[in-house]
């Protein structure tokens, strides 16, 4: 019996995966999961079976983000269901063996939680990825993590937009969990934010091992950054990028960025400002994997999602 | 009449030489050819980027026919191509070690990387290496994702040209943390683009992760090679510069991760107490790695070490966490460049320099 109106039921999250290298170059995940391959004591909690698995090992041994294709942008379903086996971009094989292992995506069969390990060059601190706005485990989850690590901060970054919103190897599991921090060059292993990751780790496993047990979890508000724009670098007719992220703007992820507050700098020197029509909160600010997918940061705004109270059925 | 001399060093042999010459105005041939290289690994970007710049800058220059009378040559070069279009560090094999006498003068197989073929195009358009054709000065452009702040880093203590430079940096740029760095290779071993050149040196600038330009980074390279080439054009115009002190760091070893027997992965990292520390004095018993199960190992060396290149990320391939320098201070003579005929008297001696 339920003490809250409208409590949400879940089934028990009986298998849940922790994705590491899913970018073969974003260290902490992958340096987490071979650790938990040897020796998994760590992630073990009653009554769930946690699997660490590594996403991509041919970019992970040539410690690159992919090797044909971007891994965490080929889950689509045109991918999944594409004939033509061997002569596949490998990661599009790929994605279809962990669809075949931890799915199949939106089957009742799939992984109750996938939790995808990333770093970025980018100043956002510890952050959670959340795919939709409706999915109450999940926020219940990333409020339990935040109430966690308190003081220590951990935002919340919501892609639902229809056109932004990408295939990740996480999507398909019934919850899926991205979680990104930085900064960290790529190929790197900086210990601070290594040990940030796994503790973040350590409060979602224990989340999870609380509701199979039957903790009721009670409404509660998430402040979420929720995705608005991609904003690209200015380029030449060519092509070519003509300016860098301002020096007033590097760096300063969630931070407010105004209309007229300088937002790229061109090499020659000079300043370029945004002309939005509002405030927004920039994050993913140069990030290095997204020069090549015309991202010099994305916009966010903030908002203040409700998640109902839930409990397992 | 001012006394010169051509003074080529190597090594330790030098400490006599400098104290008779901290008096005396050494006197170097005029530098008229100075190649700026970026790109050399092609995911170090402001470089890559400011060279771009340059030669387009370079460009209008020419379309405008602002063509002054410009005492110095600039060659610019994007020194891997193939590797900035995949914003790589190298294709086959790492270009910054394909420099040595052997690999450039060794045979060129069918089979051969790109980079060994691409080190010889280098050499001919800005070599040969130790040949009297050979550009006066390079400047070669990286970063690196350790905490370095600008590093000016040459196989030589003794090279006036490459610490004269320095001095003026440090002079013209006081805000950027700036160190001398000192690699003692003996110049037949010399393995760097910067080696092709009479005189050279890599300029690195960090932290910056690979794939990545900061604003502030890429303004520091581009005020740095703009000084460069300033202070080069004032050195040719006459003037007596004067001498000084320069602190230099010589590299004395490097140190690899800890890593498991059998795989050979790293089982430790940075420790939290040293990451992003170079140049801070590291003695022994400090704290070095962090294992995965959060045990410290701490620095057994006997002697205290300046650490530097601490996690670089291209390093973890070459076996090396961190180097180590020893720091001293290098008492630097006045310089000024020859004139006509002391450059002519000396050109006849040529042969005969490298015996010193």
């Amino acid at each position: 019996m339920s003490a809250y109106k409208n409590s949400v039921c879940f089934n028990e999250a009986r298998r849940v995966a922790i994705f590491g290298g899913t970018h073969g170059n974003e260290m902490s995940g992958v340096t987490l999961v071979n650790l938990w391959v040897k020796n998994s004591a760590e992630i073990q909690r009653k009554g769930v079976e946690t699997k660490p698995f590594i996403a991509n090992p041919k970019a992970v041994e040539k410690c690159t983000r992919y090797v044909d294709t971007d891994l965490n942008r080929a889950f689509s379903p045109e991918n999944l269901s594409a004939p033509g086996g061997d002569d596949l971009p490998y990661e599009v094989q790929r994605a279809q063996e962990i669809n075949r292992i931890f799915g199949p995506k939106g089957s009742p069969e799939a992984y109750d939680v996938i939790f995808d390990l990333h770093n970025t060059t980018s100043n956002m601190g510890c952050t959670l990825i959340l795919e939709s706005s409706k999915d109450h485990f999940n926020l219940q989850m990333m409020n339990y993590i935040k109430k966690a690590i308190t003081p220590a901060s951990c935002l919340v970054l919501l892609n639902e937009h229809p056109l932004l919103k990408y295939s990740t190897s996480r999507s398909v599991a019934k919850h899926p969990v991205g979680l990104e921090v930085g900064p960290q060059p790529q190929g790197v292993l900086r210990s601070n934010i290594f040990e940030a990751m796994r503790v973040i780790l350590k409060h979602a496993l224990d989340f999870i091992e609380l509701f199979n047990e039957g903790m009721e979890f009670p409404p509660c508000t998430v402040e979420v950054f929720w995705v608005s724009e991609r904003i690209d670098y200015p380029r030449d007719a060519n092509g070519n990028i003509i300016a860098m992220v301002h020096p007033n703007l590097q760096d300063c992820d969630w931070e407010p960025l105004n209309p007229g507050d300088p937002m790229f700098q061109t090499f020659d020197g000079k300043t370029i400002h945004y002309q939005g029509s509002g405030t927004v909160y920039p994050t993913f600010i140069n990030e290095a994997a997204y020069y090549e997918k015309q991202q010099a940061f994305v916009t966010t705004r903030r908002e203040t999602l409700v998640a109902s109270a839930i409990r397992k059925a | 009449m001012i006394q010169c001399s051509t003074v080529q060093c190597s090594g330790q042999e030098v400490v006599e030489r400098r104290q008779m010459e901290v008096d005396k105005v050494v006197c170097l041939p005029r530098l008229s050819r100075v190649a700026v290289c970026g790109g050399t690994h092609g995911n170090e970007l402001s470089g890559v980027y400011l060279v771009r710049e340059l030669l387009k800058e370079e460009k209008k220059a020419m379309e405008e026919e602002e063509e002054e009378e410009k005492p110095v040559s600039v060659v610019l070069v994007l020194s891997n191509p193939w590797a900035i279009q995949q914003c790589r560090r190298y294709v086959k094999t790492d270009l910054n070690r394909c420099f040595t006498h052997a690999s450039l003068n060794g045979p060129l197989s069918d089979s051969a990387p790109y980079e060994l073929i691409r080190s010889k195009e280098l050499n001919t358009l800005l070599g040969p290496k130790g040949s009297p054709e050979a550009v006066d000065l390079v400047c070669d452009l990286h970063n690196t994702t350790a905490n370095m702040g600008l590093c000016l880093i040459a196989y030589s203590d003794c090279d006036w040209i490459c610490l004269h430079t320095f001095k003026h940096f440090q002079r013209q740029m006081p805000d950027i943390p700036m160190r001398y760095i000192h690699f003692d290779v003996p110049k037949e071993e010399s393995y760097s683009l910067d080696s092709v050149g009479k005189h050279g040196f890599a300029m690195e600038i960090g932290p910056q992760p690979h794939g990545v330009v900061r604003s502030n980074i890429y303004t520091a390279m581009k005020f740095g090679v703009q000084h460069m080439l300033d202070w080069v054009r004032f050195f040719n115009s006459g003037t007596i510069i004067e001498g000084g002190f320069v602190d230099v760091f010589t590299m004395v070893k490097h140190i690899d991760y800890p890593r498991d027997s059998e795989t050979h992965n790293i089982i430790a990292a940075i420790h939290p107490q040293l990451q992003d520390r170079d140049f801070c004095l590291l003695h022994p018993e400090d704290p070095l790695f962090q294992t995965f199960s959060g045990e410290t190992l701490r620095y057994k060396g006997k002697e205290p070490l300046y650490p530097f290149f601490i996690n670089e990320c291209a390093y973890y391939e070459k076996g090396i966490a961190l180097s180590l320098a020893r720091k001293r201070r290098v008492m630097i003579p006045a310089i000024r460049v020859q004139t006509e005929q002391e450059q002519q008297a000396s050109e006849q001696g040529f042969g005969s320099e490298e015996e010193e």
